[in-house]
């Protein structure tokens, strides 16, 4: 068995009954990387939220399945205990919580009532993955996201990622506002993660962070759906030649998901 | 409901009452004078909160505790609030408006820290309580309730750190309402003389989900120049018990005073705390966390006056309302002309859990003086979806995430409440109204 597999079906979204996705396909498998990318307001972070569960979101069409099981039925908190995890472009801020505090809740989320983990077992676990990822110590107790710069914030997206453990990861821009440094930092966390149990959807609209974590498979969106696919060295061309190529190629014109193909 | 507006306990009975207790002429002249006047004044003005059918006058006035000479005496709802066979040596426990036990340390005595009952406060310690007692602080004649207070006063506290002394423990008092029915009329005078430091933590406790009663309390705190206060409160009365809690601080040159109030009552509630920053550099946070549940009405107000120079004002009310509770939140930041450099700061917040709950907040700012500084935020609203979202996200239920989202809006308080055990009662009140 090499993991979880989650499916992605002529996806259809809307906010505010406004037509994001347009038939979005895709399939990760355990133990693959695969990227999004594609210029900023083509529909990337709609198809991240709208696989997790946010509420501003409605879907109109399509299926996503992860192991077979309904993902669209399930509740945000039962997806997130099926195994799905999406570190968000704009973590929620949320006041008088700690970071420590909101972690254990979420690990003991997934464990049995009585079988909780043993707080020093916890303590352990976070102050190593937080030396991993040279997270400053007092970032356990300061107040979930609320104060943080940006980098931090993508970090504790990291660790957050990296306690959990899901089958499936979503990461929606984590590389943006990271100076070189953090996102070495946040790469070198995102490939110990990878392993045959483990597949990641990585969302980014610049190549620079698949120069640190090398995907499988690389899709380009445009208009609200997924326009080519291929393996590493589109990625490259990407940087090399920019997205004019494709827009070409498919005669696309303006690539946001306002416009019609 | 009949409401009655004039009290069933006459002069006579006050004079009697005041008699049987052997209390000072002054005092009893005091407790006169107000009866006259609580029949003249009018009950105090809430903008927003209509009270008129409020219970303020059915309710026992005379009752007695026993000692209290075990700690397996005490109720679980007391023993909370100790911890542990209770390992505070400063403490009053009153039961039934009567000290039934009191403590204090040898050093603390020797001293000259005074911690006792007001009543007998007024005896030995009469200088000083005479000083003190309502007159800079709370005035009898500020409206119907404050002189009932002083006509009816039938339960209180006196604490009194001398210059110089910095008491390191917290001080703590109980208010016991074994008696259903009983009402306290109840003083807490506090004063920190010069360089002192001090912190206190009260509670009160009643058991009176059916039966009516009134609490009608004032606690007058004096920082003098230089001093440190704290104030810890969690007022938990059940449902039966209509509240009047005006909490008053005057605060001198150098001196600072924090409050910290949980304000947990299930009943209608009228809370006041106003602290008048009287000195140059004086400081003052006035932090106030409270739960509306049911269908009670409450109104709170904080203000600040700023008479000193450069003194700072800091107040943070935060309230979540479920059910059909009703809450208005006043707060008024008020600087003096004089009161130069001084700044006023104040946050309202409000999280309403249903929809037939309201909450309204009342920022005010009123300023006489040109070289100052000040700012207000305030919001109403309901628990964010988006946070919610990101909290469910990682696995939590959606009720833990709510859980998460209101205690993290009411910590600034509750992790200011200075006693441990007390700030988890608290904790535990909070998760009781909420849930
Ligand atoms: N909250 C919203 N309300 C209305 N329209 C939105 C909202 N969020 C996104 N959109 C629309 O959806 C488009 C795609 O957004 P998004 O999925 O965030 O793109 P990307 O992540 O690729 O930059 C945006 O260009 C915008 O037109
Ligand atoms: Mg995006």
């Amino acid at each position: 068995m090499a993991g979880s597999t989650l499916e992605i079906k002529d996806l259809h979204v809307e906010i505010e009954g406004q037509e994001i996705l347009k038939g979005v396909n895709l399939t990760i498998k355990g133990g693959e990387f695969h990227a999004v990318m594609g210029p900023n307001g083509t529909g990337k972070s709609t198809l991240a939220s709208a696989i997790m569960g946010h509420p501003k979101y409605e879907i109109t069409k399509g299926t996503v399945l992860l192991d077979g099981e309904d993902v669209l039925e399930m509740e945000v908190d039962e997806r997130a205990q099926a195994g799905l995890f999406l570190a968000m472009q704009y973590p929620s801020e949320i006041s008088g919580v700690t970071n420590s505090d909101f972690l254990r809740s979420s690990i003991n989320a997934r464990r049995e009532e009585g079988d909780e983990i043993p707080l020093m077992q916890f303590i352990k676990e976070m102050d190593s993955t937080m030396d991993y990822l040279e997270i400053d110590k007092n970032m356990a107790q300061r107040y979930l996201n609320e104060g943080f710069s940006g980098g931090e914030k993508k970090r504790n997206e990291i660790l957050q990622l990296m306690m959990l453990k899901p089958a499936i990861a979503i990461l929606d821009e984590i590389d943006s506002g990271l100076d070189i440094d953090a996102l070495k930092v946040v790469s070198k966390g995102i490939n110990k993660m990878r392993n045959d149990e483990f597949g990641c959807l990585i969302i980014t609209h610049y190549q620079r962070l698949l120069d640190y974590i090398t995907p499988d498979k690389v899709h380009v969106m445009m208009q609200g759906r997924v326009v080519k696919s291929g393996g590493p060295e589109l990625a490259q061309r990407l940087e090399a030649e920019g997205y004019d190529w494709i827009k070409e190629e498919l005669g696309i014109e303006d690539e946001t998901v306002g416009q019609n193909a | 409901m009949k409401v009655d507006t004039q009290l069933p306990y006459d002069k006579e009975y006050i004079t009697q009452y005041s008699e049987r207790r052997n209390e000072p002429q002054w005092f009893r002249d005091t407790r006169l004078k107000a009866a006259d006047l609580a029949d003249e004044l009018p009950m105090p003005k809430l903008e927003k909160t209509r009270i008129r059918n409020w219970n303020f006058t059915n309710f026992k006035h005379e009752v007695s505790g026993a000692q209290i000479e075990k700690y397996e005496e005490l109720p679980e709802k007391v023993r909370v609030l100790l911890g542990e066979k209770s390992a505070n040596d400063n403490l009053i426990i009153v039961r039934n408006n009567d000290v039934a036990y009191a403590s204090l340390s040898k050093e603390l005595e020797e001293q000259g820290v005074i911690f006792k009952d007001i009543f007998t406060a007024m005896s030995e310690n009469e200088d000083l309580v005479k000083k003190y007692f309502m007159q800079e602080g709370v005035s009898v004649d500020e409206n119907k309730l404050t002189a009932r207070h002083a006509a009816l006063l039938n339960s209180g506290v006196f604490l009194y750190v001398p210059k110089n002394v910095k008491v390191e423990k917290p001080i703590q008092v109980v208010f016991w309402q074994e008696d259903p029915e009983a009402a306290l009329f109840n003083h807490v005078l506090l004063v920190a003389d010069q360089l002192s430091e001090v912190t206190y933590v009260e509670n009160y406790v009643s058991q009176n989900e059916n039966e009516e009663s009134v609490a009608n309390i004032v606690s007058e705190v004096f920082a003098l120049d230089g001093a440190k206060v704290s104030y810890g409160a969690v007022d938990n009365f059940e449902k039966g018990t209509t509240t009047y809690v005006n909490r008053r601080g005057t605060v001198g040159r150098d001196a600072t005073l924090e409050w910290a109030l949980g304000q947990m009552n299930d009943g209608n509630t009228i809370s006041e705390n106003i602290t008048n920053l009287m000195g140059e550099n004086s400081l003052c946070h006035a932090k106030a966390v409270s739960v509306g549940r049911g269908d009670q009405k409450q109104d709170f107000t904080a203000k600040i006056v700023h008479f000193g120079k450069e003194s700072e004002g800091y107040i943070l009310q935060h309230g979540v309302m479920k059910d059909n509770a009703a809450s208005i939140f006043n707060g008024v930041g008020k600087i003096e002309h004089g009161a130069s450099k001084s700044n006023a700061e104040q946050e309202s917040r409000v999280l309403m859990l249903s929809q037939g709950s309201r909450g309204d907040a009342n920022p005010i700012l009123l300023i006489d003086e040109d070289d100052v500084t000040a700012g207000h935020a305030a919001s109403v609203g309901r628990v964010d979806p988006v946070q919610l979202y990101y909290l469910m996200s990682r696995g939590i239920s959606k009720q833990e995430a709510e859980r998460l989202v209101i205690h993290g809006f009411l910590s600034p308080v509750v992790k200011e409440i200075p006693i441990e055990t007390v700030q988890n009662q608290l904790r535990e009140v909070i998760e009781g109204k909420v849930y």
